[in-house]
């Protein structure tokens, strides 16, 4: 058992996600950092869908009551067991009755911390992760809290032979300093005057405050709309289009953009004008609130590459593990 | 002029859309029909039942659809073609099929929805009037009696199931037009009671949970739309219970039955007023009004 002193800033069990369900308006959820995430799990010898804790912005305090193997993966945290430094991306032992305590992210926005044989919750629609609007999957369904106590799973191989693991740094994802994000332009782009789509990769988006789990409300200059009547069913503003489905990743346009993320409305009645390619997204989630970034329009092609050479880095720490 | 069938609607040739690396959004027609939302749920089915490997999600929408896939197992360009060969093998004319009539007794004018839509006044198209006035007025109703009686005058067909689990959007199942339109809010809600009853652009809505929306508000529904804990019997299946293509009696319901419904439904003992109807669109376009008649006779 893991106690919780402490549940830091907003702290979530979180795994790959829950998939099938989009349809009834069920998001996927899941880590918003899937790279640092299966890295996490990766370094303690688990399978890349166990469960994690997503901890944002600062971290939780958490009590062991049994020996444990952890490590630490994605923004860069403090963290501490009796007044030792506990390295990110390193499977270390944690002893029972030791405390590990998190600090603030000193760069990026989400740290995960993997316990070998993974955080045991019930699982909901197949997934452990967390969904806090309607309060579903891991731990009863919302943000931890000092008090909490959390199960953690049988591991599938000796957790002691992880002890030491480390991801090759060249390998680690940049979360630093990555601000360029890719996207593929399309969707309902072609609400857009040309000037404005070009306006979008042109320009520097600052995230706004309200950027969580379901998205990333960006500020920058107005986008402006091609006039048009408006067909039937759509709303009379000229953002208005006859409600579509969302992508996770896709950038919508009610006036300024919203780029969506895991715990995504599904659908909506609002112009979508292009979507974070699924590598990118890992590195948006990464971006904190006053920080700026920009999109850069990438093909499909670019997209896929880029998508490959995250797998293969991804592969390379996992080789160098086993 | 008036016409008494559903005209139908030529559909464009569809525009298939990347979803960055892992999605695929195909848009049937920029403007919301029958013909369109038929021809949505046709293909998705079509799509389902072809079990295509690397298909995460497949989500019809009101005039368009969505898949969701693994890249790694089937490239975006592929996807599309396959998409462009189920198009066009589907024959949507042959299609009949089995869906559900549902009684949603609505508390209009309710205390709920009252309050917040007065906290939002300030930036509403209207300020000194209700979203009802409002609404009544813009689509040439003399009272709000008399655009409560075009609501629930014929029932509101399930077209998408999204935004958040459980919340249905539904179109009036009336020729073009008797169909009433709105705008939405010009800056959304942050909030919104649970199983508020509103309308945006040409959809009805029920809320299955508190929180932001846009749409304006006219009642609230004692019944749930979504229920996570499956307490209620027909929940049993799925905590979600509207899906597309079921048919929404919407009829109006006074407080006292409000609170008498809601008791059950907090009880969990509260069994809903379902029927299983054959809908055929070829009947229903033909004559709406009549085969409407016929589809909530099965609810007497």
């Amino acid at each position: 058992m893991i106690h919780v002193t402490d549940g830091g800033i907003s702290t979530t069990v979180q795994d790959l996600g829950r998939q099938g369900h989009y349809h009834i308006g069920m998001p996927p959820s899941g880590a918003m950092d899937r790279t640092s995430h299966q890295i996490a799990n990766a370094l303690v010898g688990n399978d890349p869908d166990a469960a994690t804790l997503e901890m944002t912005y600062k971290g939780a305090s958490l009590e062991f009551e049994e020996d444990a193997v952890i490590a630490l993966a994605g923004a860069a945290m403090g963290a501490t067991v009796n007044d030792d430094a506990v390295p990110m991306y390193e499977a270390v032992r944690i002893e029972a009755g030791q405390e590990l305590i998190l600090e603030f992210t000193t760069e990026g926005a989400r740290t995960y911390l993997a316990v070998a044989g993974g955080i045991d919750v019930e699982p909901v629609m197949e997934s452990r992760s967390t969904y806090t609007l309607i309060g579903i999957g891991g731990y009863k369904g919302r943000t931890l809290e000092s008090g909490d106590t959390l199960a953690v799973g049988e591991p599938s191989s000796n957790p002691e032979a992880a002890i030491g693991n480390v991801a090759p740094v060249e390998y680690r994802p940049n979360i630093a300093e990555k601000t360029e994000i890719r996207i593929v332009i399309g969707l309902c782009d072609y609400r857009l005057t040309d000037d404005s789509r070009a306006a979008l990769c042109d320009v520097e988006w600052k995230v706004t405050p309200e950027a969580n789990r379901v998205g990333y409300r960006l500020e920058g200059p107005e986008l402006e709309f091609v006039e048009r009547e408006q067909p039937f069913g759509a709303g009379t503003d000229p953002s208005n289009v006859t409600d579509i489905g969302y992508p996770i990743g896709s950038i919508q346009v009610p006036q300024k953009p919203i780029v969506l993320m895991q715990d995504a409305v599904t659908g909506g009645g609002y112009a979508t004008v292009g979507t974070v390619i699924s590598t990118d997204r890992n590195v948006l989630s990464q971006r904190r609130t006053h920080e700026t970034i920009t999109f850069d329009a990438v093909t499909i092609e670019e997209a896929l590459e880029a998508r490959t050479a995250a797998k293969t880095d991804l592969e390379a720490i996992r080789s160098h593990i086993d | 002029m008036t016409t008494n069938n559903i005209e139908r609607t030529e559909l464009p040739e569809p525009r298939y859309e990347f979803g960055g690396d892992d999605h695929v959004f195909v848009e049937l027609d920029e403007a919301m029909s029958f013909d369109a939302n038929f021809k949505a749920m046709a293909i998705t089915q079509g799509i389902a039942d072809r079990n295509i490997e690397g298909m995460v999600e497949i989500c019809p929408a009101n005039a368009s659809y969505m898949i969701r896939f693994d890249p790694d197992v089937i490239h975006p360009e592929e996807l599309i073609e396959t998409l462009k060969t189920i198009s066009s093998e589907i024959t949507f004319d042959e299609l009949a099929w089995e869906t559900r009539i549902i009684d949603v007794p609505v508390l209009f004018e309710d205390p709920w929805t009252h309050d917040t839509l007065m906290d939002f006044r300030e930036n509403h198209q209207d300020p000194d009037r209700t979203d009802i006035e409002y609404s009544a007025d813009l689509n040439g109703f003399d009272s709000v009696d008399e655009f409560i009686d075009a609501f629930v005058g014929a029932p509101h067909m399930v077209t998408m199931v999204g935004f958040v689990p459980g919340l249905p959007w539904c179109f009036q199942m009336v020729p073009k037009s008797e169909q009433m339109e709105v705008p939405k809010y010009v800056q959304p809600r942050t909030s919104t009671p649970s199983r508020a009853v509103g309308f945006g652009g040409a959809f009805s809505v029920i809320y299955p949970v508190e929180g932001a929306g846009g749409y304006q508000l006219y009642g609230r529904t004692p019944i749930e739309v979504l229920d996570v804990k499956q307490q209620l019997p027909d929940f049993e299946d799925s905590m979600v219970f509207p899906n597309p293509g079921d048919i929404l009696r919407y009829r109006t319901c006074d407080r006292q039955e409000y609170d008498a419904i809601r008791k059950e439904v907090e009880a969990g003992t509260y069994e809903y007023t379902i029927e299983s109807v054959e809908f055929s669109p070829e009947e229903f376009f033909e004559s709406p009004h009549e085969y409407n008649k016929q589809l909530v006779e099965a609810l007497a």
